[in-house]
């Protein structure tokens, strides 16, 4: 396949991916909002919310004051803002029309609609557009097109480049998230057992569609090891770090097969892989939790600097 | 205004022409509530699939569609096999001058055109001289714009050379018409236009350079997403089974073209162009075209990758050129012409160029390299004022304008607000030379659909029908 054809179905992948994010962090928020703070008054969530998707700098410039609107401004409709749900869609279904012989008619109709439903949502007078309706129809939105991609693509390598790009932009997303909230996991004496970190703690699951997942497979108290295992360790979690990188993992030997030759992308997702089988969570709170998500970020950009080089390029490998 | 002055292709005196006769029930007994139901169904559909197009220049929304009417144009088995051989005789000779003038120039030395027409043509490609392209064929794709006045009596308007465009909408028409009305193509015998894709797939595989050893590699070659064409090239590229690329995707290395793929690169052996030969290598033509492939023309020159069309092949389509192809037609092949051209009068000559300017009036008047509906006067359509306009820039620049004669194009029935009214409509077939000749059965019609307008171009409020050719 072509290689700017596979470059291309990789960010469908990391767009879509990233429209989800914003939308679930969009609905944490305002789920945060709608409750009492321990301190008295409303709890304001907006603004890790914004570290969280990694454009606090952006939103200051352009909107100043942190509340709820402005954040939905920005952070779903902004086209100023390459991350918005907006961008996210748009890009994506550019992507879509660039490589249209690459997608089945289902995935592009998936993908087409759904851009005109933005359209349409952008004409829409903003008073009538409740949060929970952007958000929930950017959810149902991104699961349409995988579900369409799911039932109608061959399993070939364009299949297995957007695999990746969802798998990246998961792998990212994840780790921020928890990067972003370090600190409340971070076992500090004074912290263990206050109604403070629960709350916290139950908001980053949340953020992650992960919260009665987590019940499920764990049971029992909510405790800062329980979660940075759940969401780095545990295989079952769809949004696991090690779930990200073993799905990476299965794509490349895919294409490794198909193509009848592996690359250094392959040694490199394996040896990632490696480092997860051996961890433990105890560990990775030793080398220090933000420490060992830094490391994990980069080791992700390399990743996808490597399956660049390896298959992007066009150039002999 | 009186419509009696033009030939009604559905009714003449009152009475339903045969190939129309399986439309008359079906138009007349549809309720307006289904009609207004089935053309935004087919809009949604077109939208949905994608098909849109930019105008160049507009602005606005980059998703416009072209409208699209629901009311067929028909044409009986036996029109058409004159339609055929017309078509079939232009684009050999087309063809044969376009070998001719890159190779001895007989009909030069004959005497049949006139050198400076040929060889100071802005469209004369100096670097193709003498490079002889596989099966000597330059335009491999022939689009040749035909209008109807009366029964029998077809004209061509231009010929297309170069990339034509639009057979996407011939397919696509089709396609919703079926989809819509099923039971019209249960109750007539519509012959399919859906082979067109592996027919051209044919014509460019069996126009591969010697050098190609076993199934030739062929691409489609895009100018890129913003092109107003761009979905045309993506449907194409879908329906052969090839590649759709780009000229960062391809590279020059020794003697062949390859292209970059996610195992290495791969040799190109046929590229259908849909760029113009400007922009198709930096080294050879414009340096500053992004667009195109560094080193192309050297790999073309020396039989390593066809190029379809051959580059060049737009000193064919010239509208100055145009005058002559009757006349090619009987030096090359010893035939008298099946299609008549419109006669032109050349504002370049002065006695011309003079009556011209003393009917403005009634002439429709063109810029020799101009298309797209842009940069035309019809006279009888304009103000005092405009004319006066377009008479100071033929003087100024006489030789830039050729001049025709306001035709009484045939019109077609046509959904309109008021209900169903004839409308002016030409024809686009799309003729496919390799080894073989060959032509679809179909093609795109444009509709006027402002009353009373002649201009049916889509940059121009035009819209598109389904063209159906009765089958035998």
């Amino acid at each position: 396949m072509l290689s700017r054809t596979a470059e291309n179905l990789f960010w469908i992948g990391r767009y879509l991916e990233r429209a989800e994010t914003k939308a679930r962090l969009l609905e944490v928020g305002a789920r945060t909002a709608l409750l009492p703070n321990i301190g008295g008054g409303y709890r304001n969530e907006w603004e890790s919310i914004l570290s969280a998707s990694g454009t606090a700098g952006a939103f200051a410039e352009k909107y100043g004051d942190v509340v709820q609107r402005n954040v939905e401004s920005h952070m779903f409709f902004d086209g100023d803002n390459p991350s918005s749900v907006a961008s996210c869609i748009t890009a994506a279904r550019e992507n879509g029309r660039i490589v249209r012989t690459a997608l089945t008619g289902q995935v592009w109709d998936a993908l087409n609609s759904a851009y005109q439903e933005l359209k349409e949502l952008q004409r829409t007078e903003r008073s009538a557009l409740p949060l929970p309706d952007i958000t929930e129809w950017t959810m149902r939105t991104t699961a349409l097109v995988r579900g369409a991609i799911a039932a109608s693509q061959l399993r070939n390598d364009g299949y297995r480049f957007m695999h990746l790009g969802f798998a990246l932009e998961r792998a990212d997303s994840t780790a921020r998230l928890l990067d972003v909230k370090y600190y409340v996991l971070l076992p500090e004496v004074s912290y263990v057992g206050s109604g403070l970190d629960n709350y916290q703690w139950m908001t980053l699951l949340r953020s992650l569609s992960s919260y009665r997942a987590f019940s499920w497979a764990y049971g029992g108290e909510i405790t800062a090891a329980k979660i940075a295992d759940f969401l780095i360790l545990n295989p079952q979690c769809p949004r696991s770090l090690l779930t990200c990188v073993s799905s990476a993992a299965d794509q490349l030997d895919s294409l490794a097969r198909s193509y009848g030759n592996s690359t250094e992308a392959q040694s490199y997702v394996r040896g990632l892989l490696g480092e997860f089988a051996e961890a433990r969570v105890e560990e990775i709170f030793d080398e220090g939790l933000h420490e060992f998500l830094s490391r994990f970020i980069e080791n992700i950009a390399s990743l996808s600097g490597v399956i660049h080089r390896s298959y992007l390029t066009g150039r002999p490998v | 205004m009186g419509e009696a002055r033009y030939f009604n292709e559905m009714e003449t005196g009152g009475a339903v022409r045969a190939p129309y006769r399986g439309l008359e029930g079906w138009s007349r007994e549809m309720p307006a509530g289904l009609r207004s139901l089935k053309q935004s169904e087919a809009e949604a559909l077109f939208r949905r699939i994608g098909i849109t197009f930019a105008v160049y220049g507009e602005g606005g929304d980059p998703d416009r569609l072209i409208p699209f009417d629901m009311f067929p144009r028909v044409f009986s088995a036996d029109e058409w096999r004159k339609l055929e051989r017309g078509i079939k005789q232009r684009a050999r000779a087309l063809n044969a001058f376009l070998c001719d003038v890159y190779g001895r120039g007989e009909i030069v030395r004959a005497g049949r055109v006139p050198a400076s027409l040929v060889y100071q043509n802005e469209a004369f490609e100096k670097a193709v001289c003498g490079v002889r392209p596989p099966r000597n064929v330059y335009s491999h794709i022939v689009g040749i714009d035909l209008v109807r006045t009366g029964p029998d009596e077809f004209f061509v308007l231009e010929d297309n050379c170069r990339t034509p465009s639009g057979v996407s909408y011939m397919l696509e028409n089709r396609e919703i018409m079926m989809r819509m009305f099923p039971a019209l193509f249960q109750e007539n015998r519509i012959a399919p236009v859906e082979q067109y894709p592996r027919a051209l797939k044919r014509t460019l595989s069996s126009v591969a350079p010697k050098k190609c050893e076993g199934e030739p590699n062929v691409v489609i070659l895009t100018p890129g997403h913003f092109n107003s064409a761009y979905y045309e090239h993506t449907f194409l590229a879908d329906m052969m089974g090839v590649e759709l690329v780009e000229g960062q995707d391809l590279f020059v290395d020794g003697d062949f073209v390859w292209m970059k793929t996610t195992e290495g690169p791969r040799k190109v052996d046929v590229i259908y162009r849909r760029i113009d030969d400007a922009f198709l290598d930096p080294l050879c033509f414009r340096p500053d075209s992004m667009l195109g492939v560094p080193g192309l023309m050297n790999v073309y020159r020396s039989g390593g990758v066809a190029l379809a069309s051959a580059p060049g092949a737009g000193v064919a389509d010239d509208k100055a050129i145009y005058t002559f192809v009757p006349e090619m037609v009987r030096f090359y092949l010893g035939e008298e012409p099946i299609l008549q051209n419109v006669p032109t009068w050349q504002c370049a000559k002065p006695d011309e160029c003079r009556y011209v300017l003393e009917h403005l009036a009634e002439l429709v008047v063109k810029e020799v390299h101009g298309s797209g509906g842009y940069g035309m006067l019809v006279g009888p359509k304009s103000s005092e004022s405009q004319i006066a306009a377009f008479r100071a820039k033929i003087e100024e620049d006489p030789a830039n304008y050729i001049a025709q004669p306001t035709l009484a194009l045939s019109t077609c029935p046509t959904f309109v607000d008021e209900g169903i009214a004839p409308r002016h409509v030409d024809l686009r077939p799309y003729c496919l030379v390799g080894q073989d000749i060959e032509l679809v059965p179909g093609g795109l019609t444009r509709v006027a659909l402002v009353e009373g307008s002649l201009v049916v171009n889509s940059s121009q409020g035009g819209g598109v029908k389904d063209t159906w050719v009765m089958a035998e």
